[in-house]
């Protein structure tokens, strides 16, 4: 761990010299708001599918960083794991993010776990597994997360092909209208019973005033 | 622990509806009489499908699914996924939305701490303190109504600023619930902090250790009770907040020693209010003026988002904790991609070391004391029969309840 904060420019450049042509792309990206327009950054990598673990080892070696999500794009004949962590954090207006995207082709969607360096990651990669049906190796805990026991296996929510949600899954509830097709009521509605205007309640109100 | 002979561990199953919060989360304890030897939790009970709905929509839309992620953030998800979409379409929001952003932003927070308190009460058994704190709230909300026209699903965030301005008019009915807020924060911070029960109850209860906070990747008032100093506001300073100089509230420099335990969360939570109603007056007196929004007209700001193309992280500090949001945008008119993070996704994995070894009568507390939000965290409906609950929460609320009573006698 060091103790001087390094600038994004820096961070970049240290996975620059280390991982030289594994890094497909990279770039600094670079907000400003408020009256002083105060900067953060988010650094971005795109990296050879095998370098995952190798580039977070040397993030965790800058700092063990925070991982804050495991993000995803389908983009067709691929999907790209987006990691997405920040680095330096209580630091005053010194932390910054870093994303390290790796891209799976969809004949290979299988991926190492990275839990064994950051154990809070096991929950991204639970919700990964299930949401695009890519595949954690050495995952410590291979259950679903948030989708339901009886969740259509071979279906993943955030597919856009054809193992996506199926249009028959969804409910388009404001289509919806009132079920005409319900059978009739075993117990006869007595007419007592029904509530508001109408004629019981004229005979009522009549009743009352005579008694 | 079988071969003991005498107690053999039990499995506890306790949901899905949760046992302290009106959320369903569905626990398993492996019991060793009553005591927790291990926990597991599956959430996902009331997961909606938010973030497929989104990626068929286009962000003018996304903003009113993300004002309903939440009852009580409101703001923070509209707030950080106009944060990326703004980013990536490359809008520069106006200085005065900032401030506005901000305002709003600690208004919730001072009201969702002030929920919790009464939460973290009511679990303990103290039902005078929760109908206090719940009292004193109103008026958190009352603002909030004012401000934005509503009390919950504000629906004040656009992508480019935010709907409505403050008016000169508005200061003062600010300024009357930031001095009510002053002014109770000393008798709340007394009847919590220095109550012996609550003490008993919540001293080395339900414990997270730093190294476990920052490896579980926890977030908020939860790892900032751990001693982990980490504030958005302080460190990835968004909006507003650059030019306020916020600084983490960490249980130290006020209790002298970190124990990473229920007190400590009730600690931040509390001084955490005090210093929103600072941060609201500073804003209030340093607001610049000029517009309220980049962009009034919803078409337009739908067709500038149209040709964005790119990705972007949004990042707010809920008052949970870290709440983000990554969006990428493909010059079409939905995303093609929108992961919504919020903030009790990072803490959920906490409950395994805090509630380990700790007695059934304190699980309410331990589960309440990170705030969860599941409504954030599962984000997608599908109700399953229910199995196999055998504790209700009715039943762990009066085990938490009759240990209180005993530890007065």
């Amino acid at each position: 761990m060091t103790a001087t904060l390094l600038t994004p420019e820096q961070v970049r450049e240290r996975f620059l010299t280390k991982f030289g042509s594994g890094i497909r792309d990279s770039r600094i990206s670079e907000r400003r708001e408020g009256k002083k327009k105060n900067p953060h950054y988010t650094i971005w990598f795109d990296l050879d599918r095998e370098l995952l673990r190798p580039a977070i080892e040397t993030l965790i070696g800058i700092r063990f960083p925070h991982l804050s999500v495991i993000g995803a794009n389908d983009l067709g004949d691929s999907i790209r794991l987006v990691y997405i962590f920040s680095v330096q954090y209580g630091e005053v207006k010194s932390e910054y993010m870093v994303t390290i995207a790796i891209t799976l082709p969809k004949s290979d969607l299988t991926v190492p776990t990275i839990s064994d360096l950051i154990p809070g990651a096991v929950f991204g990669e639970r919700e990964k597994q299930e949401f695009l049906g890519i595949k954690v190796l050495g995952i410590p805990d291979n259950r679903r997360l948030f989708l339901p026991e009886d969740f259509p296996d071979g279906v993943y929510p955030w597919r856009k092909d054809d193992t996506g949600i199926p249009p028959a899954m969804v409910k388009d509830l404001w289509a919806s209208k009132r079920p005409v097709d319900r059978p009739v009521p075993v117990v006869e509605i007595k007419e007592e019973c029904e509530m508001g205007a109408g004629p019981d309640k004229e005979s009522g109100q009549t009743k009352k005033e005579g008694s | 622990m079988a071969s003991d002979g005498k107690k053999a561990p039990y499995t506890l199953q306790i949901g899905p509806i949760h046992p302290s919060l009106k959320e369903p989360v569905m626990f398993t304890f492996e019991m060793d009489g009553e005591q927790v030897r291990s926990v597991d939790f599956a959430p996902g009970q009331t997961h909606r499908g938010i973030e497929w709905m989104g990626m068929r929509r286009n962000p003018v839309q996304i903003v009113h699914l993300t004002d309903r992620i939440c009852g009580i953030c409101g703001i923070v998800h509209t707030l950080a996924f106009s944060l990326a979409v703004e980013q990536i379409a490359e809008i520069q929001v106006p200085e005065r939305a900032d401030y506005i952003r901000v305002i709003l932003h600690e208004f919730e927070r001072i009201q969702s701490h002030l929920l919790w308190a009464g939460v973290a009460a009511h679990e303990l058994g103290f039902d005078s303190l929760l109908h206090l704190t719940w009292r004193v709230r109103e008026q958190a909300m009352d603002v909030i109504e004012n401000l934005t026209g509503n009390r919950v699903n504000y629906g004040i965030v656009q992508v480019g600023g935010v709907r409505r301005d403050i008016v000169p008019e508005q200061y003062k009915i600010i300024e009357d619930c930031l001095s009510t807020y002053e002014g109770l924060l000393t008798k709340l911070l007394n009847l919590f902090l220095d109550d012996t029960t609550i003490a008993m109850r919540c001293r080395d209860t339900g414990v997270l250790t730093r190294k476990e906070a920052i490896e579980l990747c926890t977030v908020g008032p939860t790892s900032r009770a751990s001693g982990v100093n980490m504030d958005l506001r302080q460190d990835y300073p968004y909006a507003a907040y650059g030019d306020l100089d916020v600084r983490a509230v960490l249980p130290e420099p006020h209790m002298g020693e970190t124990h990473g335990d229920v007190y400590d969360r009730i600690v931040v939570r509390l001084f955490e209010v005090g210093q929103s109603c600072q941060i609201i007056r500073q804003c209030l007196s340093e607001m610049p003026s000029g517009p309220y929004t980049a962009e009034e007209k919803p078409a337009k700001i739908l067709a500038i988002c149209k040709k964005a193309t790119g990705e972007a992280i949004g990042r707010v500090e809920a008052p949970r904790g870290e709440c983000l949001h990554y969006v990428r945008m493909d010059g079409k008119e939905s995303p093609t991609s929108w992961k919504v993070k919020a903030s009790s996704y990072s803490n959920l994995m906490s409950w395994i070391p805090m509630l380990k070894d700790e007695q059934i009568a304190d699980i309410p507390i331990i589960v309440a004391s990170i705030d969860p939000c599941l409504s954030c965290t599962d984000r997608v409906a599908i109700v399953r029969n229910g199995e196999k609950s055998i504790l209700t929460k009715e039943d762990l609320t009066r085990l938490s309840v009759e240990k209180t009573r005993r530890l007065q006698r």
